[in-house]
């Protein structure tokens, strides 16, 4: 065991302890050490980027004396360490970028629970992507869902607090099934451990013995799941919840923990139940037409929206459709797509939410697009941030919009027939529908006002910090580097994809 | 029929799950809807501990002198429902924390009537 | 000769109908001069009647337009809105009835209840029984495997209820200072309703309250001898304070339970529980000694980190339920 390979379990217990220790810290040392402990997360996990690249394999890593079927393990892989890295990339960017509003939005003696609440965000986001074990992945899971809940309500108003009670709603159903079929799981198979789980389901698969119950318990870990990360017929909590929390909480909401459970899911596709027993089942289909009628209809009640955050948020629901279409495919290119469009899309989404609060600010926090008329003249590090964001959804060359359609693309003719015809025209369509509200919206943007507003004349009184500029264009590069650089990345997650099962 | 009789405990367990979720969907009373899930999570734990019981043995708590696996139940299911009833534990005290804020701010627990109510104080 | 005068009075006519009230007097007055000047050409009378009768028919199609949407609002509102509920109600109970059906068909497909021979009892649970006792230490098998075999959930496990905590404070602390705190103090304060001097009560609960904690501090420390642990134990303890807070009121409790008590503990057991367990994790999967043995089985001091970490999570959990009582009540501690 080398040293780096201590970088995974350092990831996840490094904010973990940094949460309760910022809870006795106080004031603004508290917060510069929060930003400084996810500072930290992000170099560790970009070293740890760096080992794995070269290491080109995966190893997994004893949590305690015990080895596999007794003790807990983490695993760790080429696809986790690029996740790992985008992950803590965001997080400290959505954190860095949304800092003004959030000083602004939430009450001073409540900003450092905020960051309490974002580290442990973090660090379970860590658990889901290095863990081996499925009640881990259930606990760390539960972190999630009441870490997500306070970001939203921590803005305190009427509106968020309801749209925190709706989320919570649907989450507390989306727990219970998923400890059902937990306890199911178990019950079949005897182990928490994915690798021996997998064994086990595999010998049931040839045995023939419980087909039902397994089926039953992988509807149950899909629907639970699902309902989380906002999968379309269960997606009802999520304009509320993105769009009345603040920025920061939005960005961390719809790019990170929302990909946290998508991650959960494909690793109970891929390392539990094997593709091969999840195409029997025919639950792949589901979740393809389920995913391309959350495409279709996520981007075209975007179109109608009045107002930039719910915009953004309904394109959420259009790009998660896109994630479950892909892994709908039920093919390995289809779930690399997934994968890809995944990091794409928490990069591109958190840039589109940090920016456009940014863009909020400077127009006199006007949400609607009114108000927003040549806000990228007010905020021009916020207007460049929101173009490529947008572009990098449209899929336009140099971003990594632009990889997605292509892999996307091309699973879609190497797995030919029906779904082929479908999963092109879905692409078509909805691409064609976000081209009309982002294209409106990038207008609105660059349009110079006729009257100047008081915002315009006063420019100094809302100019974005310079840790909102930092973030804006770390993320922009960040898009843009997947675009150019994407044969490095799809070869690295081809190769963790592969080791993953 | 299969083995629903023999499993009657699980049957249960499932029966009183069914009734948490319908409690949770159709009621619009918060507290109603607390108590749907705390009956849904009690349920699942009812479940997972009668999956752990083996007719006729003792309980996982060690004698003296050699020990058989064949004179104890499994203890892996308590020690899951023990995780999971603190997860249930926590979870259930932040929702009626955020029933109790809107509570207070709009003086009724029906979520449809805080959604109108909080929808017009915003226009 | 018409034709022209017509051409001019539409153009005329339109003016006034796109500038409305906003034209300038004069401009106002040639335009009803000219109006009314050859009101007498039939012609022309007939073109303005025609004119006006389209503008009334307007007027009247969005009169009608607006009457429908408003009584769609009306009808949304009250019996769109019984409708909608009425249609959830039996959708939620479809899915509801389906769910249950299609769990207890699986039940009816399980292993059956109470069997040896089921799957789940493997060779995990087998090294648990048998070699649990000699490898951690502990006599009650399940500490030994929440607390040691699978650790990194039970970590996890406290950090949940941490978070939970956390969230319950930024949902229900009141402000330090400021007019922000006088309105939420006088809607949710509720130390008014409190019974002063119960006598009875306190004096119960002079009697048992040290009971009830002796009680919780004994599941605390025995909890990898025999049944109880830190959660149990913990909230046994939280249950204690909150019958002395409830019988002696906020002034008695305040003096011992303050944010500054709370925040303390939290961070001690949290923080040792972390840091004790990182050790233990990267102990062993580097490798290493780590110097902790499982002692002798049945000794209280016995079972390596085990007790310790039972009272970490003890005083977690003590401190937390306590906390979301009074954060419940007050607000504040």
């Amino acid at each position: 065991m080398q040293l780096w390979q201590n970088i995974p379990f350092l990831l996840i217990l490094l904010p973990l302890y940094s949460a309760s220790l910022f809870m006795v810290l106080r004031g603004r040392s508290a917060r510069a050490a929060a930003v400084c402990v996810l500072g930290a997360s992000c170099a560790l996990s970009a070293v740890f980027l760096g080992c794995m690249t070269a290491f080109s394999g995966s190893f997994t890593y004893m949590m305690g004396h015990f080895p596999s079927p007794w003790g807990n393990e983490i695993r760790a892989g080429g696809l986790e360490a690029a996740l790992a890295f985008v992950f803590s990339a965001v997080m400290l960017c959505a954190v860095g970028g949304g800092w003004r509003a959030f000083r602004r939005d939430i009450r001073q003696d409540l900003q450092n629970l905020y960051l309490v609440m974002c580290l442990l965000a973090q660090s379970a986001l860590m658990a889901e992507i290095f863990t081996n074990d499925v009640f881990t992945g259930y606990v760390f899971l539960e972190i999630l869902t009441v870490s997500a809940c306070a970001l939203i309500s921590a803005k305190n108003n009427g509106r968020a607090l309801t749209a925190a009670t709706r989320y919570m709603v649907l989450n507390l159903i989306g727990s219970g099934l998923f400890l059902l079929s937990l306890s199911l799981l178990y019950g079949l198979t005897g182990h928490l451990l994915m690798p021996p789980i997998r064994e086990a389901v595999e010998a049931l698969d040839r045995s023939g013995a419980y087909h039902q119950p397994l089926t039953v318990v992988i509807a149950l870990v899909t629907i639970s799941l699902g309902i989380k990360s906002a999968m379309f017929p269960f997606h009802t909590w999520v304009p509320d919840a993105y769009s009345f929390s603040t920025p920061a909480s939005g960005a961390i909401l719809s790019s990170l923990i929302s990909k946290g459970y998508i991650l959960l899911l494909l690793k109970f596709y891929f390392r539990v139940f094997s593709l091969d027993v999840l195409l029997k089942t025919g639950i792949a289909d589901v979740l393809f037409v389920f995913g391309a009628a959350g495409a279709v209809i996520g981007s075209a009640v975007a179109i109608r929206q009045l107002e930039i955050s719910r915009m953004i948020a309904w394109s959420s629901v259009a790009q998660i459709g896109y994630i479950y279409m892909a892994m709908g495919l039920g093919t390995r290119e289809g779930m690399l797509a997934a994968v890809f469009q995944m990091i794409a899309h928490t990069v591109a989404k958190a840039l589109l939410f940090v920016s456009s609060g940014a863009l909020c600010d400077a127009s006199e926090g006007h949400h609607s697009f009114p108000g927003l008329r040549g806000a990228f003249y007010r905020c021009p590090a916020g207007g460049i941030g929101f173009t490529v964001g947008a572009l990098s959804l449209l899929g336009v060359p140099l971003t990594g919009g632009m990889i997605v359609k292509i892999a996307y693309a091309g699973a879609a003719v190497n797995r030919g027939g029906m779904r082929m015809l479908i999963l092109l025209a879905v692409l078509v369509i909805s691409t064609a529908f976000s081209s009309v509200y982002l294209g409106r919206t990038l207008i609105t943007l660059y349009r110079r006002s006729e009257e100047a507003s008081p915002a315009a004349a006063a420019p100094g009184a809302c100019r974005p910090g310079a840790a909102l500029t930092a973030a804006c264009l770390a993320l922009s590069v960040l898009t843009l580097a997947l675009g150019m650089a994407s044969r490095p990345v799809l070869e690295l997650l081809r190769e963790g994809l592969s080791a993953f099962g | 029929m299969g083995n629903l009789l023999a499993n009657y405990e699980e049957a249960a367990a499932i029966i009183l799950f069914g009734i948490g979720f319908t409690t949770l969907l159709l009621h619009r009373n918060l507290i109603k809807k607390v108590i749907g899930f705390s009956m849904m999570d009690s349920a699942i734990y009812l479940f997972l501990a009668a999956k752990g019981y083996i007719a006729g043995r003792r309980a996982p708590i060690a004698a003296a002198g050699a020990l058989s696996a064949a004179d104890y139940i499994n203890p892996i299911p308590a020690g899951l429902v023990l995780t999971g009833i603190v997860v249930s534990v926590s979870v259930t005290a932040l929702m009626l924390a955020l029933t109790v804020r809107l509570y207070r701010r709009y003086h009724t627990l029906d979520i449809d009537e805080i959604t109108r109510q909080a929808r017009r104080e915003e226009d | 000769m018409g034709g022209k005068a017509n051409d001019r009075r539409g153009a005329g006519l339109r003016e006034w109908l796109r500038a409305g009230s906003r034209l300038p007097d004069e401009r106002m007055a040639e335009l009803l001069g000219t109006l009314e000047k050859p009101a007498r050409d039939p012609e022309a009378e007939e073109a303005l009647r025609r004119e006006t009768g389209e503008l009334a028919r307007l007027e009247e199609i969005r009169q009608h337009e607006r009457a429908l949407s408003d009584r769609a609002e009306t009808w949304g509102r009250t019996k769109g809105l019984t409708l909608l509920r009425v249609l959830y109600a039996c959708l939620a109970g479809i899915v509801c009835a389906l769910v249950i059906a299609l769990l207890l068909v699986t039940v009816a497909r399980l292993p059956s209840f109470g069997d040896g021979t089921n799957p789940i009892h493997n060779e995990v649970s087998q090294r648990y029984i048998e070699k649990g006792r000699e490898e951690t230490g502990a006599v009650n098998m399940v500490a030994g495997m929440i607390l040691d075999y699978r650790a990194f959930d039970t970590l996890g496990e406290s950090h949940v209820l941490f978070a939970a905590v956390c969230a319950v404070m930024i949902l229900l602390r009141l402000p330090e200072s400021g007019g922000e705190r006088e309105r939420l103090l006088a809607e949710s304060n509720d130390r008014v309703y409190e019974p002063k001097h119960d006598i009875p009560l306190q004096r119960a609960v002079g009697f048992l309250c040290p009971v009830i904690l002796l009680f919780g501090i004994y599941i605390l420390l025995n909890g990898h001898l025999g049944p109880g642990g830190g959660f149990s134990g913990g909230a046994v303890i939280g249950a204690g304070l909150i019958l002395y807070l409830n019988a002696f009121g906020f002034a008695a409790a305040e003096r011992f339970a303050t944010l500054r008590t709370f925040r303390t503990v939290t961070f001690a057991a949290l923080g040792f529980y972390a840091l004790s367990k990182a050790y233990s994790f990267f102990t062993g999967a580097n490798g290493l000694e780590s110097g902790i043995g499982p002692g002798t089985p049945g000794a209280i001091l016995s079972a390596g980190l085990i007790p310790w970490l039972n009272v970490a999570v003890g005083l977690t959990v003590a401190a937390v339920m306590y906390a979301f009582y009074t954060l419940f009540r007050k607000g504040e501690f």
